[in-house]
């Protein structure tokens, strides 16, 4: 098909350049303008980045000149009432609740496409790889809702048996160690990792899937158990695509707003802990943005969008070149 | 002594199991979310809900008619704006771009903005449209909308038009047709399924998205059609509604949440139902 695009493609562009000549003046101009509307907005979509990244920068720069860059990053203090702010308390609860997030999916969504790919009757493979993709079209609002009014009363009762036995383990205790309450960075890794596991999903199912049968086949013949074939058989040939869906997911977690600001309980108190209650970028800008009376309080904010904006694009970016051609379509939203 | 043999096959039969139990893990939580939805949303049903206003905190009764239309003239607004832009600039992709530098780098681009956190898209539309405005307004929420739409968009008509042969186009123009009718008359036509795939997917997800609505379009508590002011939308008022005190609020959060799920699984279906009829016929 591609080639035979290509091919087409070098014999068109002389055949179409001729046919406008021939063709009538009306012909002509309404050929000119709809190429070059098309081009317009293609150019359009082209400088949303840039736009996105210099409106922002723009709109953060009153914050930018009474912080800094390095005070503003490692400033501990966020007072609305004095107007001194800081982001290190969001930068770190954005990369702890991402970081649990991705403890959690990445193994999950390993083994999903595992299980889709190569354990599953070939009957079960549709509904089960729908039913997954299915928790992608759950508005994050919804997660939300459902963490705070549904998913954390249950998970305050889980909390004391945590306390108890992750808590005991001594080095890492004191990460479990703290009140049920339910709400806190725990559960908002908790519902983050729920919620970019068909994203992760979805893109090792599909390398998975299309790794040349004979390669497993071999392996398979060889006396390979299904284990062995997927780790050293599909993860080894995947890997790229693999790290750049793993990285897809992380954008996303970090990014992730609603459903963090229902469950991460938005403290600005840095707590060791993992059962208290946190804040990250997003969370914060959600919760104060309506609030924020005066310009460097919202400029603050719009700053710790451009914070976040930085940390994202770098993944993103990375995620987009390691998957290159290989996840597209896979990347589709469903 | 156990043999390297049964080993590997102890090591097998573990790993299937954690793998079936992932599975398992993935399949509750969906389970789990849709059933709380389904139960509570249609608990909280009421007829209401579709002809009466949000109440005032702490007033008895139930209303989200002005949030329905409201989300309604966002998607419209979305649709308006970000459907001709999607189509035009994945159109030049696909028809002209084809494999230059310069079409690349526009793909690139649009796959990082394609999974851009939407509060940023929110905090963009906040500093070009609502902070020179003066204030939040129902037209920036749809502009907020429509960026978030472009991404999905553009991707897919560029890979539906990718799809049709290049025998089609060759056709036409052995014809004399113009390049412009050529795409509007036949390659569109050829991948209309699949567009219009895109176009309901992008829907589904915005219509969702709460994030950007926050600095944009706000909410109103009352019945506003106005465009340059605040207005209702679903989202913030789940998500208002969801951190109050009052039970009638939490119910119609539920209410509400129930009806963007169901929305959005619909959007879904169709589009996949579209994309089924496109596959079979190419």
């Amino acid at each position: 098909m591609e080639r035979t695009r290509a091919a087409a493609d070098r014999d068109l562009k002389p055949a179409a350049e001729e046919n406008r000549s021939a063709g009538g003046a009306r012909a002509l101009s309404a050929d000119f303008l709809f190429r070059y509307v098309a081009l317009a907005m293609a150019l359009l979509v082209g400088a949303t980045l840039v736009a996105v990244v210099v409106a922002i920068a723009y709109d953060s720069w009153p914050a930018i000149k009474v912080f800094g860059v390095w005070g503003f990053l490692k400033g501990r203090t966020w007072d609305p009432v004095s107007e001194h702010f800081g982001a290190f308390p969001f930068i770190v609860g954005t990369l702890v609740s991402s970081t649990i997030a991705m403890v959690l999916a990445v193994p999950l969504s390993f083994g999903i496409a595992v299980f889709i790919s190569e354990l599953a009757p070939s009957w079960m493979r549709q509904p089960v790889s729908s039913a997954i993709e299915m928790l992608a079209s759950v508005p994050s609002i919804v997660y939300g809702l459902w963490g705070l009014l549904v998913f954390a009363p249950q998970f305050a009762n889980v909390e004391p048996w945590i306390n108890d036995h992750l808590g005991a383990i001594p080095g890492i205790g004191v990460l479990f160690q703290g009140p049920p309450m339910g709400i806190g960075m725990l559960a908002a890794g908790i519902v983050l990792a729920i919620m970019i596991l068909p994203y992760i999903t979805a893109i090792m199912r599909d390398v998975f899937v299309a790794t040349p049968v004979r390669l497993k086949e071999s392996a398979y013949a060889m006396g390979a158990t299904t284990w062995e074939v997927a780790r050293k058989i599909l993860l080894p040939y995947t890997r790229t695509a693999v790290t750049g869906g793993i990285f897809l997911g992380l954008g996303r977690a970090l990014g992730e707003t609603m459903a963090v600001t229902f469950v991460i309980g938005n403290s600005d108190n840095l707590s060791a802990s993992l059962l208290m209650p946190g804040a990250s970028i997003p969370s914060v800008i959600a919760n104060e943005f309506t609030e924020a009376t005066t310009k460097l309080y919202v400029s603050s904010l719009i700053y710790l969008g451009l914070v976040l904006i930085g940390i994202t694009l770098i993944v993103q970016g990375l995620a987009v070149l390691l998957l290159g051609t290989v996840g597209r379509g896979a990347r589709a939203p469903s | 002594m156990i043999s390297l043999y049964a080993r590997r096959r102890a090591v097998n039969v573990l790993a299937s199991s954690l793998m079936f139990l992932a599975t398992a893990i993935g399949l509750f939580f969906l389970a789990w979310i849709l059933w709380t939805t389904l139960r509570l949303g249609i608990h909280a049903m009421h007829w209401d809900l579709f002809v009466k206003d949000t109440p005032a905190p702490g007033a008895d009764g139930y209303g989200l008619r002005n949030a329905f239309v409201g989300s309604l003239i966002l998607m419209v607004i979305a649709l308006v704006i970000g459907v001709p832009v999607g189509l035009m600039a994945g159109t030049w992709l696909a028809e002209y771009g084809g494999r230059s530098r310069s079409a690349a780098l526009v793909r690139f681009v649009n796959d990082i903005m394609l999974s851009a956190p939407s509060i940023e898209i929110g905090l963009f539309t906040y500093a070009i449209l609502v902070a020179p405005m003066g204030h939040f307004s129902a037209l920036s929420g749809g502009v907020a909308l429509a960026i978030l739409m472009i991404p999905i968009i553009v991707r897919t008509t560029d890979e539906m038009l990718r799809l049709v042969a290049g025998e089609m186009r060759e056709a036409a123009i052995a014809l004399g047709a113009p390049m412009w009718q050529v795409v509007t008359r036949i390659t569109w036509k050829a991948a209309r399924a699949g567009i219009l795939t895109g176009i309901l997917i992008a829907l589904a997800r915005i219509s969702g998205e709460t994030a950007p609505l926050l600095f944009t379009a706000l909410n109103n508590q009352f019945y506003s059609t106005d465009l340059k002011h605040p207005i209702a939308n679903l989202p913030v008022v789940i998500f208002q509604f969801a951190m109050s005190p009052y039970d009638n609020w939490q119910q119609m959060a539920w209410a509400a949440a129930f009806i963007a799920i169901t929305f959005i699984l619909v959007l879904n279906v169709c589009s996949r139902l579209l994309l089924k009829g496109t596959v079979k016929r190419s």
